[in-house]
Formats: structure tokens, sequence, C-alpha cells
């Protein structure tokens, strides 16, 4: 049957096409104006008894899975239009100004609301290896959200690119320090960690091939 | 089926006895009235003795956020998961090192304690706490009924393990039963409680109905929810949290402001119900009960022995 996997192909690249088609006719704005709607809507529920009695809690988990789930997001662009061709571009750098948005609100309700206390913060942030890797997870997208801006962009030329290499260790960062609180190993921060890896995974064998590529070349 | 009576525990000890805390409203003020006017039983003012004087949380705050992992991880998980359970028949293996081992029936041993309510101050490792207006009597009673022979050191306890009504067993990692222990003198001690009920009403299974223990001065974990066994022993027993990590849960696990759990500092704790603003506020050695058990640990080095 050599027609079958022609169609399905077919198909494929319609429904590709049609998600790209519709993807150009939505705005930037409103991606930012949508993104921007979920840290307000679980602090209202935070307010009103929606996350349950212990609302602290609840909320820096729900802002921290937020913004891992945008990092998760914008890491998995790449590879749905290397392996789908779904091309999801447009939205790469408002999906990313929005997960720092998400990952700043957690820590500001880790640093206000949950610990309050500064000496507190300091040591936990020295002596806690998860809190240390979180830390270091949004020290290291810090430059990327200020550099996400077309004038740093022109301004940098190529080293742009390199500087937003440091979303890999940070969305990684991001996945073990989820793993790490928890008292137990849970599932659902390991599935979490496991995506993270998977998307990572798509992004190694080019590097590889092209290394072994040149590698034959000197052959 | 020796151990199915028909018979409901709740038959046997009428539940305005054991759930009859009608006169303790108001706290330590209306209690000194109380017993003034000699209107109290006797174990309302035992009661007084060691209850704390402050203001308890909600009976939907202590029964909606819980930790009970044979319901799953989740806060909400015990809530919403732990109906299917049945509480009713009930037994408590006893054996071990006693004089009188064998299956009690829980009605038969509500027929013998005096159920008293108890208000307790409840600190979990996890750094948060609660007000607990407990029901319940002193583990001693229990111990006392199966006759505790001189050479045993410890009392080990273990949960029910039931996966047809315990979704959380699934779930790999935990070797189940979950297990408690304590050592003799902690066990003996008066502040140590078997609670059955909440706030006047039957515990509800969320909390570790029908039977668990309650040790105020030790992190949470320590007071095993829906006990079925305690046996009686010259050795350690081993303990589900220190089997799983045993740098960061000792056996003791006495609440200590001063010793860290390796990932967060215990110097703090958040009282459940103050809402998105709540202050935390310092955590007291011995969560508060170091005047009653100090004693208990005279000259052990408490860094060590966490």
């Amino acid at each position: 049957m050599p027609t079958d996997p022609g169609r399905k192909g077919v198909l494929f690249v319609s429904v590709a096409d049609h998600i790209n088609r519709g993807s150009r006719r939505v705005p930037i704005w409103s991606v930012y104006l949508l993104g921007l709607l979920p840290p307000v809507w679980f602090l209202y529920l935070g307010l009103t008894g929606g996350l349950g009695v212990e609302p602290i809690n609840a909320l820096e988990r729900e802002l921290g899975k937020l913004g891992l789930q945008a990092l998760i997001l914008g890491f998995s662009i790449t590879p749905l239009r290397r392996f789908l061709g779904v091309n999801l571009i447009r939205f790469r750098r408002s999906i990313g100004v929005l997960t720092f948005y998400y990952i700043a609100c957690h820590l500001l309700v880790w640093l206000v609301l949950d610990v309050q206390i500064l000496s507190q913060i300091w040591a936990d942030i020295l002596k806690r290896p998860y809190i240390t890797i979180g830390m270091v997870g949004f020290l290291l997208m810090l430059p990327l959200a200020v550099t996400s801006n077309n004038w740093s962009v022109r301004k940098l030329g190529a080293d742009w690119r390199k500087l937003h290499r440091l979303v890999y260790p940070a969305v990684v960062l991001g996945g073990l320090h989820y793993v790490m609180l928890a008292k137990t190993w849970q599932t659902e921060p390991l599935v979490y960690f496991a995506v993270i890896l998977t998307l990572l995974a798509t992004r190694i064998p080019v590097k590889l091939l092209t290394m072994a590529k040149r590698g034959q070349g000197a052959v | 089926m020796a151990y199915r009576s028909k018979l409901k525990y709740s038959d046997v000890t009428p539940k305005a006895d054991f759930l009859n805390r009608r006169q303790l409203m108001g706290g330590a003020g209306a209690l000194a009235i109380g017993s003034a006017a000699g209107v109290l039983p006797k174990w309302a003012e035992a009661a007084g003795k060691y209850s704390t004087d402050a203001t308890p949380n909600t009976f939907e705050e202590i029964s909606t956020y819980n930790n009970f992992y044979e319901f799953g991880t989740g806060k909400g998980d015990p809530v919403a998961n732990a109906q299917r359970l049945t509480t009713d028949p009930w037994s408590v293996q006893i054996d071990g090192m006693v004089d009188r081992p064998g299956n009690y029936d829980l009605a038969d041993i509500l027929a013998k304690v005096s159920i008293e309510e108890r208000i307790y101050r409840f600190r979990c490792v996890e750094a948060w706490s609660m007000v607990v207006p407990w029901n319940g009597f002193e583990l001693k009673q229990l111990l006392d009924m199966a006759g505790v022979q001189s050479g045993a050191k410890y009392v080990a306890f273990e949960t029910l393990v039931r996966p047809e009504e315990m979704p959380g067993l699934r779930r790999s990692g935990i070797e189940w039963p979950y297990r408690e222990g304590l050592r003799l003198d902690e066990a003996l001690h008066p502040l140590t409680l078997m609670a059955t009920g909440l706030y006047g009403k039957e515990l509800p299974k969320q909390n570790g109905a029908p039977l668990r223990l309650v040790v105020p001065w030790k992190y949470g974990f320590k007071s095993i929810k829906s006990i079925v066994r305690v046996t009686l022993t010259d050795k350690m027993p081993p303990t589900t949290w220190n089997m799983l990590q045993s740098r960061e849960y000792g056996f003791y696990s006495n609440v200590n402001p001063n010793v860290s759990h390796p990932r967060w500092s215990q110097a703090t704790e958040r009282q459940i119900g103050g809402g998105l603003f709540a202050k935390r506020k310092p955590t007291l050695m011995f969560n508060g009960y170091e005047k009653e058990v100090a004693s208990l640990y005279d000259g052990m080095d408490l860094k060590a022995n966490y």
C-alpha cells in the first residue's frame, strides 16, 4: 500500500498548514493579554478561598507549575516546527516573556507571602539545594527576559542566539527544582521532568549528527 | 470472624458520652466556671490541664487539609478518597510483649476507656500547624488493658492496608503498611492520646478514623492514623518516613526549631487558616510541650537524635 503513508502525510501537512495559517491571524498582543490573566485568576482564588485552607502554598505551586508549563511550551516550538511542520515561532518571544512573568510571580509569592523573613530567605537560598537550584534557574532567565526585544536582537547580533541558549540549563533546573521539593518521588514532577528531557533530546541528535559529519570530513 | 461484631462501637459507647464537648465550649473561662459549679464530669477537668487555650482551627480546615498517603499524596486527596473506607467493624491486634495479646474489638476498647477532649497544637514536619480539639483516651489505658511486660521498651504501630478502599496504596515507593513507633515512656506519657473524635463528632476518615495516635510534641507524621496493630517490643521499631529517608526523618522527630529539616527550616511555622497573608510564627521547642516532656530526653543530644 504505497499510497497510504502518502495520504497520511498529506493530511498531516494540511493540518499543520491550517494551524500555521490560523495562527497567523492571532495578534501577538492577544497572547500577552491572555497570558497575563492566569496569575491574576489564581490570586483571586487564593483571596476568596478557592485554593483551599492553605492558599499560600497552593498559590506558590500553581504559579510554579504555570511557569514550568509555559517553559515547556516555549521549549517545544522548535521541535514542533522541525518534526511536525507546525510553525509557532511568532509566539516564541511572547511565550518566553510570559514564562518569566509566571516564574517571577512564583518567586514573589515565595519571598513575600511564604518565607517573609529576610534572613531566612537568604539562608534558604544558600542552604536548601532545591531552592538554590530554583534561584539559579530564575537568574539564568533574567538576561533572557531583558534581551527579549528587537533592539537587543540587533545590538547583540550572533551573541543573542548564544545568550538565549541559557534557556536549556534554566528549563532543566526548573524541572529538577520541582522534583526535589516533594517529600517522596511523586508522579507529577517526574512527568514534567521526563517531558523536559525528551524535548532536550530532540535537540541533541542534530548537534551530534553535525559533529559526526564534521568528524567524518576530517578523516 | 470473631472480631466482626454486629454491634457498632458507637452503640456501645453512647455518642453523648464520648462526644460530649458542649460543656467545654468557650474555653478555659467557661471551664473554670463549669467545674466550680460542679457541672462537668471529672474527665473534663483533666482535659483542661492538658489542653491549650489557643483557638482551634475550624472543622473544615482540619478535615480538608490532610496528609494520608494511603489515599493520595495531595492535601485534598484524603477527603476526596477516604470516604469509602470501612471503619466499622474495627479491631486492633495487640501483640508482642504483652500479657493479654489478641484482637481487641474497638467497641470493647471504647467500653473500657474514658474519652476526653484534648485541644492540642499540631505541628507538621512541613512547617504548617493547626490547633485541633481531639476526643480520645490516653494510650496508657489501652496498653494497661493488654498488660505491658517488664522487658518491653518500645511500642510499634501499623496502619490498615486495604487496597480496595485505599487508592494511594497502589503508588510505589512506600513500603506499606505505614509504620510508626514510640519509646515506651513516650507512649505512657499522659499527653499521648488515642483519638477517636474531632470537635465532638466521629473522627473523619481522612483524619485517621476510627482510631489514631496523637503525640502533640512530635511532628505530625508520628501520629499514625487508622491503627490496626500495636506491638510491644524491646527493639526500636522501623518507622515509615525513617525507612524512606533516615537523614530527613529521625525516629524521635520531636518538634525542634533548632534542628532544620535538610530541605527547609523548622524555626517557624504557619498556622492553617490565616489566608493569603498569614504571618509565620516561631515554632516552640517540643511544640510548646517542653514543660511536660523535656524530662523524657534528659541528657540526650537532640541534634543527633532528631
